[in-house]
């Protein structure tokens, strides 16, 4: 599976780097806990997350997640914008809120 | 000892600039993968010294991140100069923290840095002087090399 197919099934915006949206997810993982985000989620996840500043690039960037989903039509800051297109890591909104969404990528990944 | 995979790094970290946040856990982790380290060893150094970064931002003035690379073994030694911490058995329990709403509505100051150092590196050590700073030890093993039965007659 990978962030196109998602990005069509779930008809998400994306705000960030459309070249990249060839790569494989493998998994995801929910949450607005930076550190918790950074000690269980896995490489080649999609990151459900509210959040919208630029740190969850960085975090995003350390564990080789494959991209970011932001949920509720949450639009990320410019400089997440910025930060993301430098790393090639795609953003991705959806106006669903995070437990729809992780239920579809579920459906879709398992 | 063989000279593969060796190298010593010190990095600056500004304290309250989130902007900067993960820059030098983002150059640590690129070099290290870049020198041949195992993803393994880089996935957890990775964590460590995020959270590590994160500290110095969040709660110190300044900070600097050293980082030491052996074949065996990366070192990351974080060392600020800021408030320090007062009882550190307390600062050690999850949900425990002392972060300002502001840095809390970034998704930090959860009260789970320190207990993430701990448990993603093999050898820990912290030692704080409140007033003064903090600086936290951290070890990550290559358990890959440790286990080969020559590696240890090579030293």
């Amino acid at each position: 599976m990978n962030l196109e197919t998602i990005v069509k099934e779930l008809g998400l915006k994306v705000k960030c780097c459309p070249e990249s949206l060839g790569r494989e997810v493998k998994g995801g993982y929910i949450g607005d806990l930076l550190s918790d985000v950074i000690a269980n989620s896995k490489p080649d996840d999609v990151w459900i997350t509210r959040q919208i500043h630029q740190n969850i690039v960085a975090v995003a960037s350390l564990k080789d997640i494959a991209g970011i989903i932001l949920v509720q039509g949450a639009e990320p800051a410019q400089e997440t914008v910025e930060k993301a297109a430098k790393e090639g890591i795609p953003v991705m909104v959806s106006d669903l809120g995070g437990f729809e969404v992780a239920g579809k990528i579920h459906r879709l990944i398992f | 000892m063989p000279e593969e995979n060796r190298f010593e790094d010190s990095f600056a970290v500004e304290g309250g600039n989130f902007r900067a946040a993960g820059n030098v856990s983002g150059k640590i982790k690129r070099i290290l993968k870049s020198i041949g380290i195992n993803d393994n060893v880089v996935r957890r150094v990775a964590i460590v010294t995020y959270e590590a970064e994160i500290n110095i931002v969040s709660y110190a003035r300044k900070g600097q991140i050293v980082v030491s690379v052996r074949p065996d073994l990366v070192q990351v030694e974080a060392i600020d100069e800021g408030p320090g911490i007062e009882d550190i058995e307390l600062a050690m329990q999850e949900g425990w923290s002392t972060a300002t709403p502001q840095v809390r509505e970034m998704g930090f100051g959860a009260g789970m840095g320190l207990g993430n150092m701990k448990k993603y590196s093999d050898a820990f050590h912290i030692d704080s002087k409140p007033g003064v700073g903090t600086c936290v030890k951290m070890q990550v093993f290559n358990l890959e090399k440790m286990l080969q039965p020559d590696y240890w007659l090579k030293i």
